[in-house]
């Protein structure tokens, strides 16, 4: 038998955390089903294409190519046009308080200066909060605009692209300057539900022990603190499979997010996660006094996680101090590993450099939790 | 090996500046069961821990099965029985998972069987699938018995183990308990109850983090040098009062429609007795000392001392 880890006392561990977990009804459910409802929430933005947005026209110029372009517009079915606004301001007000999606505001003089062959600027301003729901309305937007100029015989000759284009539209997105595609959020949605749960979960696992009076038991036995962490955190590896079924198959089913890489290689990336998010979790287990503070050491984790990944906001935009703290949560890594292998089927070389870190990551947190797991009840 | 199991000499704790046990030294010999007494946080449940190597020792040395209390915590734990003073087993897990668990915890050969035997011997294979949460605080009791029974500790740690438990159950606690003494096991007991104290083959008594006195039941009543007077026949609230105010009476307890009166200045007491009986028709017994009025003098002496 091995000095330094019983795999009898281990599996003993394992065996009963598993019966608890099993016992606890309403936890386990919510770690089913929260991934379902998380999953249809965010999914329900992304698949709906949006039509009919509120949009809010400002003309400077009436003539018969602008009137078509409002009428194309208005046949697309993808912007509803409000009563014109009086001003600017008032325009821009709107858009502020969320009554419109977009104000295309047409200068004056853009006609004529369309005629003299000059660029003149059509100024769209979007409010891309919610960006998912304004892509496909802002394609349509720039196809309509080329099939409009080209029916008054104003457009350029598909034929000479190298010509550049008879006017500009320069969109201003307001409130999200980059624009979130819809597949990205599946994936990442995945990584995000790990992180919640696993982290949460496991943060209780000790500091239940502690409050219930059980840790006094245990510690006044032989098991050695590293065979009780690994032993709590292995039923959630099989929880944190379940959520990415879950996830994956809902993303295929209602949202038709196509799976471009190798499934072996995405589990092999998930259990890569997944262990270095329960070794947070349990480290946080043994740092916190009591529940209380194990959750709030949870939320603590989960706010940098979401907003500084890549998740909420893109990677590349964000400040360079925020960049370096990003690069140091998992789920930064899981996002680009995730990211890579559904949406661009990458391969396990292109996969690796963001499997390495998470490995790191886990060794470091792990040897903390294992070095501050309460020996004594000092 | 025979000799003394426990072998502690000025052992300390404190919390937050406080102490909870000073300058404990004791020796339990083996085979022997060793009864802890003391009032309310007086330390013997810090102590039991300390013997266990739960708690580290702000100062002071020992050995526990041989082992150094500071150093071998690990190998002391092996071989220690330790039944905590609340319960402590995991209340979402069955009788029989709770006991399957601890048994594999201290790698125990074939645990399946000696958890059966365990079941059998405590009356519990009745009760195996029940949840331990959902079992009442007398079973609760023997659970945690039986749990630090599975690995045949040579020494036992029993923490309050009969608090709440009804008088036959008791009895068969202790009956248990003398049978594993029998054997060769070693227990060390706290408890609150006199009865039990005096089942005990030694004692000692805790106030205050400190050791007053430890030794047999019988050498701690000889030792404390104290004299008590049953008075029967006819008593009421006047005459307890007047008896109390005796020079030489030191405590007065009632049970029933007699009166117990202690001191520990023998001839003092008598002359002083016999004067109140002069008009009244009391009978007077000596009686040997009970054990409650000896940790009473005991605790009486101490709180003079530090006053
Ligand atoms: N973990 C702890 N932190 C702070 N103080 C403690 C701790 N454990 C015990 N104490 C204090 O140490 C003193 C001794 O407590 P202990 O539990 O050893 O008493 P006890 O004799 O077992 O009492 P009881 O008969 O009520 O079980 C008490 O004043 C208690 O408040
Ligand atoms: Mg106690």
């Amino acid at each position: 038998m091995n000095r330094w880890l019983s795999w009898t006392r281990l599996v003993a561990v394992m065996r009963k955390e598993f019966i608890q977990m099993r016992r606890d009804r309403m936890s386990f459910a919510l770690m089913v089903f929260v991934p379902v409802m998380q999953l249809v929430l965010f999914g329900y933005a992304l698949n709906n294409d949006p039509r009919h947005l509120p949009t809010a026209i400002i003309s400077g110029d009436a003539t018969s190519v602008t009137r078509s372009l409002v009428a194309a517009l208005q046949n697309s079915g993808y912007f509803k046009l409000t009563t014109p606004p009086a001003s600017h301001a008032e325009a821009s007000r709107l858009l502020e308080l969320g009554r419109v999606q977009f104000v295309i505001d047409i200068p004056a003089g853009f006609t004529r200066q369309l005629m003299r062959g000059e660029t003149p600027v059509l100024r769209v301003d979007v409010d891309a909060a919610d960006p998912v729901a304004a892509g496909n309305a802002i394609t349509t937007l720039l196809q309509l605009s080329q099939q409009v100029l080209k029916q008054e015989r104003l457009a350029v000759p598909a034929a000479s692209a190298t010509v550049k284009p008879p006017f500009e539209l320069r969109l201003h997105r307001r409130y999200n300057e980059e624009g979130v595609t819809a597949y990205n959020i599946v994936p990442g949605l995945m990584g995000v539900i790990l992180t919640l749960t696993m982290v949460m979960m496991t943060a209780l696992g000790v500091t239940r022990e502690l409050e219930r009076g059980t840790l006094e038991n245990l510690l006044a036995t032989p098991v050695l603190p590293h065979e009780v962490l690994m032993g709590k955190m292995a039923p959630y590896i099989i929880v944190g499979y379940i959520q990415v079924g879950v996830v994956l198959l809902g993303a295929e089913v209602l949202f038709q997010v196509p799976m471009a890489g190798s499934l072996g290689l995405l589990s092999f990336g998930v259990l890569a996660f997944i262990v270095a998010n329960l070794t947070v979790g349990i480290t946080f287990s043994s740092l916190a006094r009591n529940m209380t503070q194990a959750m709030q050491m949870s939320f603590f984790f989960m706010l940098p996680s979401i907003l500084l990944s890549g998740f909420m906001f893109p990677y590349r935009g964000m400040p360079e101090w925020a960049q370096w703290l990003g690069e140091v949560l998992p789920l930064t890594h899981f996002l680009r590993l995730v990211r890579g292998i559904v949406l661009k089927g990458s391969g396990a070389a292109d996969v690796w450099p963001h499997v390495w870190p998470l490995l790191v990551f886990t060794g470091v947190v792990l040897a903390l939790g294992v070095k501050r797991y309460r020996r004594t009840l000092d | 090996m025979s000799g003394a199991i426990i072998e502690v000499e000025g052992l300390s704790k404190s919390f937050d500046g406080k102490f909870a046990v000073r300058n404990l030294s004791m020796s339990v010999r083996q085979g022997e069961i060793f009864g802890f007494l003391g009032p309310n946080g007086s330390g013997k449940t810090t102590s039991i821990r300390l013997l266990c190597g739960l708690l580290t020792p702000d100062a002071g040395q020992g050995r526990c099965l041989g082992f150094d209390i500071r150093r071998h915590a690990r190998e002391i734990k092996r071989r220690v029985g330790y039944m905590t003073q609340g319960f402590s087993y995991y209340e979402d897990l069955s009788v029989r998972e709770n006991l399957e668990f601890i048994a594999s915890i201290y790698e125990v050969q074939n645990p399946h069987l000696v958890v059966q035997r365990a079941l059998e011997q405590l009356g519990l294979t009745p009760r195996q699938k029940q949840l331990a949460g959902a079992l009442s605080g007398g079973w609760k009791q023997r659970l945690a018995l039986a749990a630090c029974l599975l690995h045949e500790p040579k020494l036992l740690l029993l923490d309050e183990p009969t608090a709440g438990v009804d008088p036959q159950a008791r009895r068969e606690f202790w009956n248990e308990i003398h049978r594993l003494a029998a054997q060769g096991v070693t227990v060390l007991v706290s408890t609150h109850y006199m009865d039990e104290a005096e089942r005990c083959h030694r004692l000692a008594y805790m106030t205050d983090g400190r050791l007053l006195a430890q030794g047999a039941p019988s050498e701690l009543m000889a030792a404390s040098g104290l004299v008590t007077w049953s008075v029967g026949g006819g008593h009421d609230r006047a005459l307890e009062q007047r008896l109390r105010e005796l020079p030489a009476v030191e405590d007065v307890v009632s049970f029933g429609t007699t009166l117990y009166v202690s001191g520990t200045d023998a001839a003092a007491l008598e002359t002083q007795l016999t004067a109140v009986n002069a008009d009244r028709g009391l009978v007077y017994r000596r009686v040997s000392p009970r054990l409650e009025d000896v940790f009473v003098h005991l605790m009486r002496t101490a709180a003079e001392g530090h006053a």
